[in-house]
């Protein structure tokens, strides 16, 4: 039954959410070490989505996990990356030009619609502890006595 | 479920008992260390073109944190080359056992310090310094240097292996976790050793050392200070040295109780929480703050980093414990062997954590290999080799996989010890799921 409910968890289809008509959005996206400003973005699934990448110190690119696309801005200078939403989920946008010390660390986020793995996680947090509930309690009596 | 004994297979066991594979790792491991002091001070400027910085923080770390620890235990420490040097120079010898006459001040490490509190200290110290210590080449290179130097100098004045068991930053939760690996070294019968003369394991003889983690392996139940240098196995000539595969966690049946041991376990737990919120959110100002030393904001994130580890975290635990029995009191006893349930879940956390920053900068173990120094060379043709985060596809699922079975795990502990420091609980296994639920929130 628990591992019933977790492949459910993981893997049924997720409640299909009413999303706004894709469109075109566009973003200005300033990069500086090290950060991307705004640090995350919300986008709706299917939208065809414009970063205009601004460099505000050194060179900076950004990279978008999963998507596999991405951008370098020179210092000063405004580079465009265009690219449909096809993907929902959670994403990181990274920096893939070596800007500084803290480089690898350089990261901002792509929201696409519901991050869905994130509430089959919640969920699969919650069932594994609903199973220690019933795998371990009957082995368990606390005792009443005070020492 | 059984042990499997594996030094009951001839070969393993001659492999282990001689002393030639095992000098052969800590000498190509020594070399790699040496050499990734020398490039993180001589070499390229940029981290990420850097020997020192690419080979330890993400090749080294990976395979401790992803393998090592988990599934071997203390396992690295058995070829740990930071302090071999000063082994060596203590026992005046490569490969032989010590003279029986001591070359050094071979003092005993005073009763008060005998714990981990000070590794507690070293590691709070590295974590404190990460953004620094991880990114730049040089900073790299100084902290390796001085923990070799400090190996040594500590093993000239103290006896056995004092840097290792109570100052080694990387030791003390190698230890912490290992009690949850399945593998152990144990003895086979406890009449042997309590008729054995001498007790050639724990004080020498012309065999080997004297077990240079200052543990009688006779009195050995837990992973934790063991290890793993299997100097007992040389030694014990009655041949009741065993390595065995277990069960996972096996040591957490019987929990501690120790402080020191406790917070270990809050630091590592809070540390892996921050380090997901510093290094792999999206505040940039947060990042700076943690790179900036000795700046204004940076004592700010100093100040608010100590506070998680050891007055929120500890805190809210000791809470779920009174909540647990409110009827008893919460003794430093009762608190620490309750907070071995928060063993499995600092590990997964630490595991969930090293898994995104891994995957994400492997790459650069490629190009490093080719160009080691940064200086444009390309020995196996891969220095070209462009960045690129691998696997992101299943990062996420797998960083789920793992949370959410350090969460069962641990649940899974905390009914286990409940039994024994007679709490109920549910409190501590609540404030389990909320740690994962924002660990979840931060990685994913």
């Amino acid at each position: 039954m628990i591992t019933m409910a977790a492949t459910l968890a993981a893997f049924a289809p997720f409640p299909v959410l009413e999303h706004p008509p894709a469109r075109a959005r566009t973003f200005r996206v300033e990069a500086s070490q090290y950060a991307y400003s705004p640090g995350a973005i919300r986008v709706n699934p299917g939208d065809t989505v414009t970063i205009e990448l601004v460099s505000r110190d050194v060179v900076h690119g950004l990279f978008v996990d999963d998507y596999g696309v991405s951008i370098t801005a020179d210092p000063g200078q405004t580079s465009r990356l265009t690219f449909v939403a096809d993907k929902a989920g959670s994403f990181r946008m990274r920096c893939n030009v070596t800007c500084g010390a803290m480089h690898p660390f350089m990261i901002g986020k792509l929201n696409v619609g519901v991050n869905t793995w994130l509430y089959r996680s919640l969920a699969l947090a919650g069932l594994a502890v609903a199973a220690s509930f019933i795998l371990f309690i009957p082995k368990n009596k606390i005792r009443q006595e005070t020492v | 479920m059984r042990k499997l004994e594996l030094t009951r297979s001839p070969f393993i066991k001659k492999a282990l008992k001689s002393r030639i594979p095992q000098l052969i790792v800590l000498v190509v491991m020594l070399t790699g260390f040496i050499f990734a002091i020398l490039a993180g001070s001589t070499g390229s400027r940029v981290g990420s073109q850097n020997f020192g910085i690419v080979f330890v923080w993400i090749a080294w770390w990976a395979v401790l944190i992803l393998v090592a620890v988990p599934f071997f235990g203390r396992g690295w420490c058995g070829v740990c080359p930071i302090p071999v040097v000063g082994d060596w120079l203590q026992r005046g010898a490569i490969l032989d056992p010590a003279a029986r006459k001591p070359k050094w001040l071979k003092l005993r490490v005073p009763g008060r310090l005998r714990n981990m509190w000070i590794q507690n200290l070293s590691f709070t110290l590295v974590a404190l310094f990460s953004s620094v210590i991880l990114t730049i080449p040089l900073v790299t290179s100084v902290v390796l240097a001085a923990m070799l130097f400090l190996a040594i100098g500590l093993s000239m004045i103290f006896e056995r292996r004092a840097f290792c068991r109570y100052l080694c930053p990387v030791g003390g939760f190698i230890g912490l976790y290992s009690q949850t690996s399945p593998l152990e070294l144990r003895i086979k019968e406890k009449k042997v050793c309590a008729r054995c003369e001498g007790k050639p394991c724990y004080n020498g003889s012309d065999l080997g050392s004297g077990c240079p983690w200052d543990v009688f392996p006779g009195g050995l139940s837990k992973n934790t200070y063991c290890g793993l240098c299997l100097e007992c196995i040389r030694t014990c000539p009655h041949d009741n040295i065993a390595v065995n595969l277990r069960p996972f966690s096996e040591d957490l049946a019987s929990p501690s109780g120790k402080l020191d041991e406790a917070f270990k376990a809050f630091i590592m737990l809070a540390a892996a929480m921050i380090y997901a919120f510093v290094l792999m959110g999206s505040n940039g100002a947060v990042k700076l703050a943690a790179f900036s030393i000795f700046s204004p904001e940076w004592f700010l994130y100093a100040a608010s980093f100590l506070t998680v580890m050891f007055i929120l975290l500890p805190g809210t635990f000791w809470l779920a414990v009174q909540a647990g029995n409110y009827k008893l009191p919460v003794t430093g006893k009762r608190f620490a062997s309750a907070s071995t349930a928060l063993i499995p879940l600092g590990l997964m956390f630490w595991v969930a954590f090293s898994l995104s920053f891994v995957m994400t900068n492997a790459t650069y173990i490629a190009a490093v290999l080719s160009d080691p120094l940064g200086l444009g060379w390309n020995l196996f043709g891969t220095a070209a080799i462009t960045w690129q985060p691998l696997f992101t596809a299943w990062v996420l699922p797998a960083q789920t996989l793992v949370l959410v079975g350090g969460l069962f795990w641990s649940a899974r502990t905390a009914w286990k010890t409940s039994q024994q420091v007679n709490i109920n609980p549910i409190p501590v296994i609540g404030l389990c799921l909320l740690v994962t639920v924002l660990m979840l929130g931060l990685l994913l």
